[in-house]
């Protein structure tokens, strides 16, 4: 049984997203509503990974945490970054900045989503009812970022492209 | 104070005021009383007339040569009234009994608001900016300013270089005008009103769980339900005749059981059954443990939920976790009241549930106004006498910016993602549907002036708004609106805090000086006739609409002038003509109409001819996938559902349950800010006093900014009433005399009407100086009742702070006493 691959591949895709949003939100600080909500979906990413390490135990797998505590790294590299995004707040590069921070997410986003699909279907070949209950509670949110990451796109290109 | 003449609050009378009688000096009266003696009624009885009037000292009833009709503009109750007219001036107000609305009944800003239109400093001329300095210059000069400027930007950038900031105070017809103007002369899809401020979330609530704008209630509802669910909606100071109905409903027989959700001691809270005093932002927390409650009690109406909502599940499944028990700890309030609270509403059919700016602009605001939906379609209490929702608006004709797509919407409740009804636009105004800018949702307020920011957006036209002190996190707006890479156009009465900044001032008429139609927040409509002429040179918003289309030279695919109106009843026509066939259906009125029968709810046509009273009378939603406004979107993350994805979980058109977790809010107290800052309003002004603090009884009734601290908090900082307090957030710092109430301890509220025009100095009186830049992420409303703070004592007492003696900001020490 290799189910421990298919949750080590989905907890390190849950972390990278994870990082990827608060890096995101750090960056583009000057797009407020951004750097708030990528907090709340890097909280998310945080229960998912805590979930995945529970999950884990009972096969005997320890999955580090090491990025997974909750809240804003507010180390020295993250304030840089903040005070910067506020310096470059007030010219339009920024914005081809975000869409390419934006594809970046949507891809990492993607990459956990299908390590879900991979777990789901591990679990129920291994009929697992808790790890298939995990992914179940998880996965949807983590499919919810992806389609949020898409609906960025679509609202930042237009002025980005056209102005 | 004043001696005017003044029809008496108490009097009662079913038809006309008798104006030879029950004179007395009520002055006094509506600023002590501005709910006026009651005339209670029994459940489903009618509501007696009662008519408030106010005359200027030294005129009589008798000598005045017009009453003008029209409605309220100080707030979105839109009372009926006439202005009284003499020698060419206004001299007074009285309310028209004959109206559904308010029954003869004025509150104080009506009565006395009407005064700043004769105000001295009313802008007679435009001004353009000439080496830095605002000077004055013809109408000429500054049209062909505003259109050079606008046609070197479509030169240069195109339209995406074009913002256009509207309001909630302009009428129906300049809205639509504004709309076409933008979406189809500009094509640009940077639109949006002040009403992204006070009525977004009730829109967007009502199309998340209706798939389309529209007030389900009717006002009348008052008069019949059982149970009164105000959530965060203090009525008595923001619509004070629909709280006088209120009142008189809970002192006549058989009264409604009262539920109120507010951490202020409200007037409503005083009279409540159950008063759950949250701590500000935790509104979600508090409506998913009712829920709770309300399934686990098994409460719901199954038969109702089968057969006319899709998604119960996802609500079951929502709200299994959210125990009072849990609420509690949240909301810091005791989990019995909550109990009691969903059994109250558990044991009622007739329910009627009301929102306002304590759910629409705290955190989660659409999630939030979304549950409020949830209890009434959980206890199957739509569409029925005393049963539905009201979802709020705070501005006089916010309706109409909702509807006429100057407010983030295609006019007349069209889908911006379903080609369809951009195609009927399209044929509408002739054009091809690909000039119709719909490639995303039209960009939200805060949006517009994040573009504007980084300098993408280059021409901002601002009307009838004051932004400078109304949008949150000011030092970033002043920032904003005084970069030079930005031409700011202000059309406004006033030289406001806003037009200071602005490149171009054009001066406008109000109310009053022309003819309109607006819709109050109960979809009745009131025609508004011109009772004097315009100060000055100053011009209707309509009127400079129509120049700048014009001297613009916009045109239809075949070559036509785009613009087919060139007065208000042509304008209105066009709207008519534009809203066939969908829920604002207005083909039904006329001029003629309005003017001879009064008001008319929408939708008004074949179907209805006297309008219709309540929606969804017989579930017959707006919802169906061709028809429907909005797909919905994610609570959460705000993304927008495709077309298919709706079809799939609502092809028959029904309501839509839609479950959201609770998040803490995005700047939770902690060190060295552990207070939750609250703003809000008072029943003496309107929005940034613009009018209201040009009103000498009102502006004497709230002469300056205060801040309301609870008994605990104000001796943890070592202050009483009247001392002086410096209210500091990350964002900045509001110094304000402290008055003592029953506000919940931990949250500290301020006024947000008070900017700089009429303050010594400046930056350190808008409660804005403090709030935080975020929105929620459905409704994009500003967030602007959760920042954290902290209170530093500044400096004694010289007296009483200047705050008002009734309402929420009523003393302690006053209220032991009453």
């Amino acid at each position: 049984m290799k189910i421990d691959v298919a949750l080590r591949e989905t907890f390190d895709a849950e972390v990278e997203l994870g990082a990827g949003l608060s890096r995101t939100g750090e960056r583009h600080k000057a797009e407020q509503d951004l750097f708030h909500l990528t907090h709340t979906l890097r909280g998310w990413c945080d229960v998912h990974a805590q979930r995945l390490v529970a999950e884990a135990q009972r096969f005997g797998v320890d999955l580090e945490v090491e990025s997974a505590s909750p809240g804003r790294d507010q180390g020295l590299v993250a304030q840089t970054h903040e005070k910067g995004s506020e310096f470059v707040g007030q010219r339009a590069e920024p914005a081809l900045l975000l869409l390419r921070d934006l594809r970046e997410l949507h891809l990492a986003a993607a990459r956990a989503s299908l390590a879900w699909t991979a777990l789901a279907q591990g679990a129920q070949a291994i009929s697992d009812s808790d790890l298939l209950s995990t992914v179940s509670a998880c996965h949807p949110e983590t499919v919810r970022t992806m389609r949020w990451t898409v609906q960025r796109v679509k609202d930042v290109s237009p002025q980005a492209f056209a102005s | 104070m004043a001696e005017g003449e003044h029809l008496g609050k108490g009097h009662v009378d079913r038809g006309m005021p008798d104006w030879r009688s029950g004179y007395r000096n009520a002055v006094h009266d509506a600023i002590t009383n501005p709910w006026g003696e009651r005339t209670p009624y029994a459940r489903a009885g009618e509501w007696p007339s009662r008519v408030d009037a106010h005359l200027e000292p030294g005129t009589n009833s008798d000598e005045v040569e017009r009453w003008v009709p029209t409605a309220s503009i100080l707030h979105s109750n839109g009372d009926g009234l006439d202005i009284a007219v003499q020698e060419e001036r206004m001299v007074g107000v009285r309310g028209r009994a004959d109206s559904r609305v308010n029954r003869g009944r004025l509150g104080p800003k009506d009565l006395f608001g009407w005064q700043a239109n004769a105000s001295p400093d009313r802008l007679r001329r435009p001004l353009v900016r000439r080496g830095g300095e605002l000077v004055e210059t013809d109408w000429d000069t500054a049209m062909e300013t505003m259109v050079g400027r606008s046609k070197e930007l479509l030169d240069q950038q195109g339209p995406s270089a074009f913002g256009i900031y509207t309001t909630g105070q302009l009428f129906l017809e300049e809205y639509y005008t504004l709309a076409v103007i933008g979406r189809a002369g500009l094509r640009t899809n940077h639109i949006d009103g002040n009403t992204r401020l006070c009525t977004a979330t009730a829109a967007e609530a009502l199309k998340e769980t209706f798939a389309c704008d529209g007030q389900p209630g009717s006002y009348a509802d008052v008069d019949h339900c059982e149970v009164l669910f105000l959530v965060g909606h203090n009525v008595a100071e923001t619509q004070v005749t629909l709280w006088a109905r209120m009142l008189d409903r809970l002192e006549g027989p058989d009264p409604p059981k009262l539920i109120v959700v507010d951490p202020r001691p409200t007037e409503p809270s005083r009279r409540a059954d159950v008063h759950l005093a949250v701590r500000s932002g935790t509104n979600l927390a508090l409506l998913n443990a009712v829920l709770h409650e309300l399934i686990a009690t098994d409460r719901v109406e199954h038969d109702f939920v089968e057969a006319h909502t899709v998604s119960y599940g996802e609500l079951e499944q929502g709200v299994r976790e959210a125990t009072p028990e849990w609420a509690a700890g949240v909301c810091g309030v005791p989990p019995e009241q909550i109990r009691e609270a969903a059994h109250i509403l558990g044991s009622h059919e007739r329910i009627l549930s009301t929102c306002l700016q304590g759910v629409y602009q705290s955190p989660q605001a659409t999630a939030a106004a979304v549950q409020v939906n949830n209890v009434n379609l959980l206890r199957g209490a739509l569409g029925k006498p005393g049963a539905g929702i009201l979802q709020m608006n705070g501005q006089p004709t916010a309706q109409n910016t909702r509807e006429c797509g100057a407010n983030g919407d295609l006019p007349a409740f069209r889908n911006w993602a379903n080609d369809a009804h951009v195609a009927e636009l399209a044929e509408l105004w002739n054009l091809e549907p690909s000039t119709i800018p719909h490639y995303g949702p039209p960009t939200h307020a805060m949006q517009i002036f994040r573009f504007a920011e980084e300098g993408s957006v280059r021409f901002l036209w601002i009307s009838a708004t004051n932004p400078a002190v109304s949008l949150p996190d000011l030092a970033r707006i002043r920032s904003i609106l005084s970069d030079e890479r930005l031409f700011v156009v202000v059309q406004d009465l006033f030289l406001t805090e806003t037009a200071e900044l602005a490149d171009l001032v054009l001066p406008a008429a109000t109310w009053g000086e022309k003819e309109g139609t607006f819709t109050n927040a109960d979809r009745t409509v009131h025609h508004s006739d011109k009772a004097v002429e315009p100060p000055g040179e100053a011009r209707s918003d309509l009127d400079i609409m129509l120049d700048y289309a014009r001297r613009m030279d916009f045109r239809d695919k075949d070559g036509a002038p785009l613009i087919k109106w060139d007065d208000p009843e042509s304008a209105f026509r066009a709207w008519q003509a534009c809203t066939a066939g969908r829920p604002c259906d207005y083909t039904g009125l006329s001029y003629e109409k309005l003017r001879a029968g009064g008001e008319t709810q929408w939708p008004c046509n074949e179907r209805f001819p006297d309008g219709r009273e309540r929606l969804y009378t017989a579930a017959d939603f707006y919802a169906d996938p061709d028809y429907c406004e909005s797909y919905g979107k994610d609570l959460i993350t705000g993304t927008s559902a495709e077309p298919d994805e709706y079809r799939a979980l609502n092809p028959e058109g029904k309501a839509i349950i839609k479950a959201a977790e609770y998040l803490p809010p995005p700047e939770p107290p902690g060190e060295g800010y552990p207070l939750r800052l609250n703003t809000g309003r008072t029943v003496f002004h309107f929005h940034t006093r613009t009018k209201t603090g040009r009103a000498p009884q009102l502006q004497e009734a709230a002469p300056d900014v205060w801040v309301e601290l609870s008994e605990a908090d104000a001796r943890e900082a070592e202050v009483g009433e009247g001392d002086t307090v410096d209210v500091v957030s990350p964002r900045g710092r509001v110094r304000a005399p402290v008055r003592v109430t029953g506000i919940r301890p931990g949250v500290v509220f301020l006024p947000f009407h008070y900017g700089y025009w009429d303050a010594d100095g400046g930056g350190d009186r808008a409660a804005n100086e403090l709030t935080i830049t975020d929105w929620d992420p459905a409704s994009k409303q500003p967030l602007f009742k959760t920042a954290a703070c902290r209170v530093e004592r500044v400096g004694g007492a010289t007296g009483p702070a200047p705050a008002p003696h009734v309402g929420a900001s009523r003393g302690l020490e006053e209220q032991r006493a009453h």
